[in-house]
């Protein structure tokens, strides 16, 4: 397909939105990344607005988790990866020196897909974070614990058994425990990554709900694979494919009239 | 439910030999652990019950008493030839006599025939001819049997208020009287009644008529105990039998293992069990987070792996003489020069003792605890480091909190693999700190009451010891069999604890689900 290796190797800007610097919570210019000699992105750049729901979607292995990952620098723990370009966070860059990877890590959340609650009650695990900052006193942490699992909409469920093992809460039950306790910490920025794959179909619903109301006060960041559910909870959809940002827009525009080919063949499936 | 159990128990059909191979297998081996627990449990546990007491007349008019052991058929069939235990050492130089089944005339039990079991020279066998009080009074026939009790239960409540005493009240006063000099008069009052407790357990004895028409004169203070074993009802057997099995538990051994108690044995082995666990458990668990959570998962890695699960598979008596040659020559000795020079050269530290054979079986047990522990760290999803993380937590506190709490189950099969591994080996602790020996155990009430240098005695090689080493190994069997037995159970005691703690663990918070 010439058409494709043409647009490949010069993106046309005008499939990609951009936002005002002042509208938008997380900048990312120029960013690559290779595991050891293996690239998975590819000079990205992109503004990711405050306050909306914006999808990544793309093939596997087209990079929308590694680029979530970067977001919130858990790739530090790799010694392989080898990355470029800057993530600016409400203007900072995230990888200064100066930055503390466990405040960063407090203000960009991270859900992952599939649930993973800790060993402990349901009480301690929404309290987890809020330990770690230290600071606070037992009342105003079990007053921020229950606004995390009501603005979860979890608290009516596990409101008479927080003592209780969160392994006892089903898979919905607990994925909504792990977004109360990314919430209770307070984060500017919540990514998730496939948080509904693990999921039946009323969880995914409610889960879906949940990141609907989030934004009113938080920027979300949804990888999936699902595209109905893109269409469904998001804002703005970025379509990545083999590490490069392909097209960027409002996610109506995106499902209904996409400008380019690549994107149109992959949301109407006609792409392996 | 019915047909679910049905099912488990139909035999298979139609599936050719391989289901029966296995089936076969497994009953065979289900067998053999029967069989072998059975032996133990019937031969070890059957020498407590007092059987009854025969009065043998030879043809030749000999007569014998004893307790019948076994029978044996002669070479050349030439009809059978059985063992009876006759006790009475000092008087015929041995304690057994084979007596052919055709030549007994008669056999019967009569009921005033007396056992007692001695301090020194094992069981005597005979009737009670007269009891001699510490006075001098003489009483003889049937009050002899009944004033004889009557003292012996007299001793036994002296000698545990003596015990007492030299426990409670001597051992703490000779301990303070070094910095204080008040003690003195109080220890001078507390010997003054030991001492009177020692003359009210003085004097006495008895005269016994053995079957063969010796007469055999016994100090009382020789005496641990006397029956009448045709006497008995069957609650009086049971009661003697629990009595013996309490004192096989809790006294210490007797003429050279073969007779008496293992108690200082079941505490040196689950001591220095315990303090093997102890030691383990840190280092394994630590390595084994090294290993599978910090260091770069490279080649080195890999091999540092496979080196450990190698050294799983060395002899223990290897790691015995490594204990040997480093901790107790090495380290022992030179701990011995430096912090015990005034003892030089009887040794301190510089030769077998407890620390050194827990340290020799921690290091056999190390590569046990850090390959279990890598296991379930290694079933730990990436999400739970990565959840962790994500919520601002450093390396250390995803481990502490997250990943170890996790990990617990796994560790703790580690440590009872470790356990069960330790409590058997036998070998490296003859190099290094077994005794044949030591009536003390390494715990008691003098500073820094665990004494972690002392010899220790270990069930194991009790039960080697008392099997080959003893002047008489027809007596040691019995106790053979039932020191065997009790390793058995003592090594099942310490499992089923950590298997509790394990169980205890993993559903505080339900099974790990695994999607």
């Amino acid at each position: 397909m010439p058409l494709v290796k043409e647009q490949r190797s010069s993106p046309d800007s005008a499939a990609i939105i951009d936002f005002p610097p002042e509208a938008s919570s997380l900048a990312i210019r120029g960013l690559s990344l290779a595991y050891g000699d293996k690239p998975a992105l590819n000079d990205l750049t992109l503004r990711v607005p405050r306050h909306r729901v914006t999808a990544f979607i793309g093939p596997s292995g087209c990079g929308k988790s590694t680029l979530l990952r970067v977001l919130n620098r858990l790739h530090d723990l790799n010694d392989e990866v080898v990355r470029e370009g800057e993530v600016l966070l409400e203007g900072e860059d995230i990888h200064a020196p100066e930055v503390s990877v466990a405040e960063l890590r407090r203000r960009v959340g991270m859900v992952f897909q599939s649930p993973n609650p800790f060993p402990m009650s349901i009480h301690d695990n929404v309290a987890f974070g809020l330990r770690l900052q230290g600071g606070l006193s037992k009342r105003k942490r079990d007053d921020i614990i229950e606004w995390a699992l009501r603005s979860a909409a979890l608290w009516d469920e596990v409101k008479d058994r927080l003592r209780a093992s969160a392994w006892s809460l089903s898979g919905g039950q607990q994925q909504r425990l792990v977004i109360a306790r990314t919430l209770a910490v307070g984060p500017e920025v919540l990514l998730l990554d496939e948080p509904a794959s693990a999921l039946d179909p009323i969880s995914t619903l409610k889960i879906e709900e949940l990141i609907r109301n989030l934004k009113s006060h938080l920027t979300l960041v949804l990888v999936t694979h699902n595209m109905q559910q893109a269409a469904r909870v998001s804002d703005y959809t970025a379509f990545l494919q083999h590490g490069e940002l392909v097209e960027y827009a409002p996610t109506d525009t995106l499902f209904t009239n996409p400008r380019l080919a690549r994107t149109e063949n992959y949301i109407t499936g006609r792409m392996a | 439910m019915r047909e679910a159990s049905s099912r488990r128990l139909r035999l298979p059909r139609g599936e050719g030999a391989g289901a029966w191979l296995c089936a076969g297998s497994v009953a065979l081996s289900l067998l053999a652990l029967l069989a072998l627990l059975a032996l133990l449990t019937v031969r070890g546990l059957g020498h407590f019950w007092p059987s009854p007491v025969e009065l043998v007349v030879l043809e030749d008019g000999r007569q014998l008493a004893g307790e019948r052991i076994r029978e044996v058929p002669l070479a050349r069939g030439d009809g059978v030839e059985r063992l009876y235990r006759t006790g009475n050492r000092d008087l015929d130089g041995d304690r057994w006599a084979w007596v052919r089944v055709a030549a007994i005339e008669a056999v019967s039990h009569p009921v005033d025939l007396v056992v007692l079991e001695r301090r020194r020279w094992g069981q005597a066998i005979g009737r009670l001819a007269a009891f001699q009080a510490a006075s001098g009074e003489r009483i003889e026939g049937e009050a002899a049997w009944a004033a004889l009790e009557a003292r012996l239960d007299e001793l036994t409540a002296l000698r545990d208020a003596r015990d007492r005493l030299r426990e409670e009240v001597i051992l703490p006063l000779a301990a303070r009287r070094g910095d204080e000099g008040l003690a003195d008069g109080e220890l001078t009052a507390a010997h003054g009644r030991l001492r009177e407790l020692q003359a009210a357990m003085a004097g006495g004895r008895l005269i016994l008529d053995t079957a063969d028409g010796d007469s055999l004169s016994v100090p009382l203070e020789q005496v641990l105990g006397a029956r009448r074993p045709n006497a008995m009802s069957t609650l009086d057997r049971l009661a003697a039998w629990g009595e013996g099995v309490w004192r096989f538990l809790s006294e210490g051994p007797r003429a050279a293992n073969t007779a008496g108690g293992v108690w200082p044995a079941i505490f040196g082995t689950v001591l220095m069990v315990m303090l093997m666990s102890i030691l383990v458990t840190p280092f394994g668990v630590l390595a084994a987070i090294y290993l599978n959570e910090v260091a770069h998962q490279g080649r080195l890695t890999r091999l540092v792996r496979i080196a450990v699960r190698n050294l799983a598979g060395v002899p223990s008596i290897v790691y015995g003489v490594f204990g040997l040659g480093v901790f107790v020559y090495g380290i022992g000795g030179r701990l011995d020069r430096w912090f015990f020079e005034a003892s030089l050269p009887s040794p301190t530290f510089g030769t077998g003792g407890l620390l050194w054979a827990s340290l020799t079986l921690a290091l056999l047990t190390l590569p046990v605890v850090i390959v279990a522990t890598e296991e379930g760290l290694a079933r730990i999803p990436d999400q739970q480091r990565e959840g962790a993380l994500a919520l601002g937590a450093t390396r250390l506190e995803m481990l502490s909190q997250v990943v170890l709490p996790m990990a617990a189950p796994a560790m703790l099969t580690g440590v009872i693999l470790a356990v069960a591994r330790a409590a058997g080996e036998v070998a490296p602790l003859m190099l290094v700190g077994v005794a044949k020996l030591a009536p003390q155990v390494p715990v008691d009430g003098d500073f820094p009451f665990l004494h972690l240098e002392r010899k220790f005695m270990h069930l194991g090689y009790h039960i080697f010891d008392a099997a080959f080493h003893g002047g008489d190994v027809q007596a040691a069997m019995p106790l053979v069999y039932a020191t065997a037995l009790l390793l058995v159970l003592v090594i099942l005691v310490l499992n089923l604890t950590a298997i509790f703690l394990r169980h205890h663990l993993s559903t505080r918070h339900g099974a790990l689900t695994r999607r």
